[in-house]
């Protein structure tokens, strides 16, 4: 009794005394006039914020008022939207890959070749392929989480122990189930890996294709209040960004504890 | 007939140089027999057993189980491997029961003889235990559930019990003794340990290494059902001291 509690406190204290002193330097900083336009202080970006998410939008000389709930909506739509796609392609064809060395040779050179190309570089071909749509940023999406979640499941139902597979065929499991009974579970901590990773670059790929190729959600503001000169919006719709980013990977953390139980004893 | 029988058979994995892992192995198995395959590791006798399995094809000779050539594994011929090799997502029950569930048995039509299997076995309050919570020793224990549920006829066991500590291997061969005398499956046990050979076989095969080859096959002329005390007898230990002398020369 006392040592656990104080213990936690003493790591609390400790973890929050360096964003502290940042907070307070940059509030220092910020107020300084010469930094008006560059960088306002949290107070500012706090206020900013507030009006983002409460205000009531109309026609005044703020355009953001108010439009923050919508703006996370439609980026966590297209974002799931894409990250859904890439899950519901990546999963099956990374166990397929994995599983069988026709498949392997069939996909494997055409995704290794054009894994090294950035997201980012398919900007233009999807803005021309797709217009000014949702539809280019979710190719975007979908592209980010499909080589992750591909080549983690891949490597998932490669590393299946021979043992378990040779187990399953001696109890007379036929070749089908032995990839849905025995090489899926088998992969499935590879497989939530994957997922975790490719919804990161997910979040990327929504805001880099939202600041270029539609017109709405958090990549959209983030760049139209940094024309405007609004870094105050700048700044928290960052957090935003870092917020969501963080809650959807805890939703995907908390679907892997409920699935993967025998995994979690094992690591203990 | 033989229940299991091997003739010429010889295991060659291709490289450079090619490696014998087997070279003219005869073997015939009676039913109900209990034969082990003794050697230094690298004799080959995990190999043989893969062969039987039909985990892995011969380069040359015949392998016959029940007068069919053996062309795939099947549950005809249940595998107990070193470390289990149990699914760890699956529950004991569900471990012991996926042979027949995945032959598309209908549940009434094993659930008894799981249970019983479980239940012969002594993990009867484990059904709903996962393979992580168990110990080395219990872990077996369902590996040799499962196959018996199964209802092979041919027990192919490669080191079941190899990384077990002395206690716990003591009680699993007691237990695959009493398996043994109340089902009479042919077993083929491959070990590197001339005392579980031994106490547990009818006959032991002796293997040397490079290229594998039986060197003997020597009867035990111990009585059944065999107790602990038996492996302090006089016949025990003339028998180890001969089989020493083979491997050592």
């Amino acid at each position: 009794m006392g040592i656990l509690p104080l213990n936690s406190l003493r790591r609390m204290i400790l973890g929050i005394i360096v964003p502290v002193l940042i907070l307070i330097v940059w509030q220092i900083v910020g107020s300084r006039p010469n930094m008006a336009g560059i960088l306002p202080p949290p107070t500012q970006v706090l206020d900013g914020w507030h009006g983002w998410i409460f205000g009531s939008p109309g026609l005044g000389l703020n355009p953001y008022l108010g439009t923050w709930l919508s703006n996370v909506q439609y980026s966590s739509v297209r974002v799931a939207q894409g990250f859904f796609l890439a899950a519901v392609v990546g999963v099956p064809l990374g166990l397929l890959i994995g599983w069988s060395r026709h498949i392997q040779q069939l996909f494997d050179p055409l995704i290794q070749s054009l894994r090294p190309i950035p997201i980012t570089a398919w900007l233009p071909f999807s803005i021309a392929m797709f217009g000014i749509r949702d539809m280019g940023a979710i190719f975007l999406i979908f592209l980010g989480g499909f080589y992750a979640i591909v080549v983690n499941t891949t490597q998932g139902a490669r590393d299946v122990e021979r043992n378990l597979v040779r187990a399953a065929l001696m109890m007379g499991a036929s070749r089908r189930q032995l990839l849905y009974r025995v090489v899926l579970p088998a992969a499935m901590p590879s497989i939530f890996t994957g997922l975790r990773i490719g919804l990161g670059i997910s979040w990327t790929a929504v805001i880099v294709a939202e600041m270029v190729a539609v017109k709405s959600g958090l990549g959209y503001v983030l760049w139209d209040a940094y024309y405007v000169g609004r870094m105050d919006i700048v700044l928290a719709d960052m957090a935003s960004i870092g917020i969501m980013g963080f809650l959807t990977d805890r939703l995907i953390v908390f679907i892997e504890r409920k699935v993967l139980v025998w995994r979690i004893l094992q690591s203990h | 007939m033989s229940f299991i029988s091997i003739e010429a058979l010889c295991k060659i994995y291709p490289g450079n140089p090619p490696v014998k892992a087997l070279e003219e192995i005869d073997l015939e198995v009676a039913p109900g027999e209990f034969i082990a395959l003794l050697g230094p590791s690298g004799c080959g006798k995990s190999t043989l057993l893969n062969l039987i399995a039909g985990f892995e094809r011969p380069s040359q000779g015949q392998l016959l189980v029940e007068g069919t050539k053996v062309l795939a594994p099947g549950p005809d011929r249940g595998v107990v491997f070193q470390e289990a090799a149990l699914f760890p997502w699956l529950s004991v029950w569900e471990n012991v029961v996926f042979g027949p569930k995945a032959q598309g048995i209908a549940t009434n039509a094993y659930e008894d003889r799981a249970n019983e299997m479980i239940n012969i076995v002594g993990l009867g309050d484990f059904k709903n235990h996962l393979p992580v919570q168990l110990s080395g020793g219990m872990r077996q224990r369902v590996g040799i559930a499962r196959i018996l549920t199964l209802g092979s006829r041919v027990l192919l066991m490669d080191e079941p019990f190899g990384s077990l500590d002395a206690q716990t291997r003591l009680t699993m061969q007691e237990l695959l003794l009493s398996v043994w005398q109340q089902l009479k499956p042919t077993i083929i046990f491959v070990t590197h340990d001339i005392d579980e050979a031994i106490f547990l076989a009818s006959r032991i095969y002796v293997m040397t290494a490079r290229p594998g080859r039986i060197q003997a096959a020597i009867d035990v002329p111990l009585g059944r059902p065999r107790t602990v005390s038996e492996t302090a007898s006089e016949a025990f230990t003339s028998l180890k001291l001969q089989i020493l002398n083979l491997i050592r020369r």
